[in-house]
């Protein structure tokens, strides 16, 4: 069975068909790549899967059951987890609470126990702790952890947004233009850490880019979004020499 | 490193309770001291409280003396009304009228998870007004003349005591994961509920424990006086707690503790002033809004200056 399986996915904003029979089935660890021109529905789609929309049409399935209807709150608990295009961290919280508060799900303990201090405060907040840093040791961010997370650099702010949604421990993340505003260093190396990520956490990952080139080296396959449609949907090497897509971004 | 810090934070206790303590025992302060002791404490539970709702969760509410308000009468009429030791019968009353003030907090909050901002502060601040409206108009509580012969058990030990409850509750709370998703929710609520925050129950929680805070502080304040009267509990009032607020730093519970406490002895010493208080808050509201660097205020003022914008990218 597999993990995403999206079935005629749409909606409409007033007049506008923003994503039109949208359809997709991802497996197990897959690294898949969205891609198109800006304005071409792919945040919308992110939008639709964790249920911030609610599809006009269609239905979209995860791990076999049907997410239409939930809220971001259940899918998230669900096992899928997200950036944004526009970076949204807890700007005023500090780096390490960004990503704890990603944690607190698997680690919770009750209103009481944090009132009064009782063991299993100390307890949880300490494995808490010890589990965030791992995950910021990963993308580099160990020696910010007690800033304020809107003081980091744009490139760090992108990683720290990744580690945050990969503390809730998802099945499925979407990384929505991850790369966007970063050098080319930096992103040749947020690619390179995608893929450890992958193997690393046995996550799929959906990536949104615009930029066609940058996920060709690292996505098993590729779908391509125009104007709310597929136009193109394959490995690599056909995408690259798919007479449609290089039309459509020719004429970008 | 915690635990220094909860060693110095006891040791500062104790030895202001001692201060306290030495002040009125030997009758070094004057009477007009002494009786500004529990209004000040009294100051700092309702703006440590409020705090929770404006500071932490970054809702904008105008209504916190209305929450004090239906504490204080539901606590006070409960110690007018029996006839117990006072000593059981104080802590009942306290915890009568927080919980009182935790259903309005409930009520209250109900709208909060709708509107935002300024909708929210015109709701709460109508509450306010109504509640006083509704005491004015209501017999069995002394309606506009008050509610007298309240026994005058509510002295600055109690005071004290019930200070410090809240100061550990608030910020253990604000301390704990709970108090994280507060200020997730405050911060960007979009990706809280993205990484499964539970949106609806953090702000319920917060608008309950503030407002049973806020009725703790009003039992106290009727305990003190020995009288309430509805017109206490007016706009001004909820005013008066946001300036503290304000001006202490949203978020910053220290902080509200030295405003409560400026902001309730100077306009004492300076009683000739005492018609300017209103312009002096206001114009410390609006020099605060004006150039904090506060989540909330930074987001208030971008609402005011430009359209908002609902498409989450
Ligand atoms: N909430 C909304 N209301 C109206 N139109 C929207 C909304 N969200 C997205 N759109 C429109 O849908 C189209 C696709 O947008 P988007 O998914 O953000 O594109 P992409 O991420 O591919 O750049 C755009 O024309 C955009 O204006
Ligand atoms: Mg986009």
């Amino acid at each position: 069975m597999a993990l995403v399986d999206i079935r005629q996915l749409g909606i409409s904003f007033g007049g506008l068909r923003a994503v039109d029979n949208f359809n997709l089935t991802m497996d197990d660890g897959q690294l898949y790549g969205l891609i198109g021109p800006n304005g071409a529905g792919k945040t919308t789609i992110f939008n639709l899967l964790t249920g911030v929309y609610k599809p006009t049409d269609g239905e979209f399935y995860f791990d076999g059951e049907l997410m239409n209807g939930k809220t971001p709150i259940q899918i998230n608990k669900k096992g899928i987890a997200r950036t944004f295009q526009n970076i949204r961290l807890f700007s005023n919280m500090s780096v390490i609470d960004n990503v704890k508060t990603g944690l607190q799900a698997k680690y919770h303990y009750s209103m009481l126990d944090g009132i009064l201090r009782l063991p299993k405060f100390g307890r949880m907040e300490r494995e808490m702790t010890d589990r965030a840093m791992e995950l910021l040791k990963i993308f580099d961010l160990d020696g910010e952890a007690e800033q304020l997370a809107s003081n980091l650099p744009y490139g760090k702010q992108r990683k720290l947004e990744i580690a945050r949604a990969l503390a809730t421990d998802p099945k499925l993340l979407l990384l929505d233009e991850p790369a966007a505003g970063m050098n080319p260093n930096e992103t040749a190396e947020l690619m390179n850490t995608i893929s450890l990520i992958r193997e690393k956490f046995k996550v799929s990952i959906l990536l949104i880019e615009h930029d066609m080139s940058l996920v060709m080296g690292i996505c098993e396959k590729i779908v391509v979004l125009l104007y709310g449609r597929v136009i193109a949907n394959g490995i690599p090497d056909e995408i690259k020499n798919d007479p449609k897509v290089i039309v459509a971004y020719l004429g970008e | 490193m915690k635990n220094k810090k909860n060693i110095i934070y006891t040791a500062i206790a104790i030895v202001v309770y001692l201060l306290l303590f030495a002040l009125v025992e030997t009758g070094t302060a004057s009477r007009q001291m002494q009786n500004l002791i529990v209004p000040v404490l009294v100051n700092i539970i309702l703006a440590v409280s409020l705090n929770l709702i404006v500071g932490f969760l970054g809702e904008l509410t105008l209504g916190h003396a209305g929450f004090m308000s239906v504490g204080a009468y539901a606590g006070c009429m409960f110690t007018v009304s029996c006839n117990l030791p006072v000593y059981i019968e104080l802590p009942v009353a306290f915890v009568i009228g927080g919980l009182t003030a935790a259903v309005f907090g409930f009520i209250i909050g109900i709208p909060a998870l709708r509107l935002k901002g300024d909708y929210l502060a015109i709701v709460t601040l109508g509450f306010g007004e109504i509640i006083r409206s509704i005491l004015n108009s209501m017999d069995i509580v002394g309606g506009s003349g008050g509610l007298k012969g309240i026994e005058k058990s509510g002295n600055y030990t109690v005071a004290y005591v019930l200070m410090i409850i809240t100061l550990i509750v608030i910020s253990n709370v604000i301390h704990s994961c709970h108090g994280r998703s507060i200020k997730a929710i405050r911060d960007n609520v979009i990706a809280a509920e993205s990484v499964g925050v539970n949106v609806v129950y953090y702000k319920m929680f917060a608008f309950v424990l503030s407002a049973f805070f806020a009725g703790v502080a009003g039992v106290l304040y009727g305990q003190n006086l020995g009288i309430l009267k509805p017109a206490t509990f007016d706009f001004n009032k909820s005013i008066e707690i946001l300036v503290m607020v304000v001006l202490g730093g949203m978020g910053n519970i220290k902080g509200s503790i030295i405003a409560a406490v400026i902001l309730t002895v100077l306009p004492e010493l300076l009683r000739d002033l005492a018609d300017y208080r209103m312009l002096f808050y206001a114009l410390a509201l609006i020099i605060m809004m004006l150039f904090s660097s506060n989540p909330t205020l930074v987001e208030f003022r971008q609402r005011i200056f430009s359209r908002s914008k609902r498409e989450v990218n």
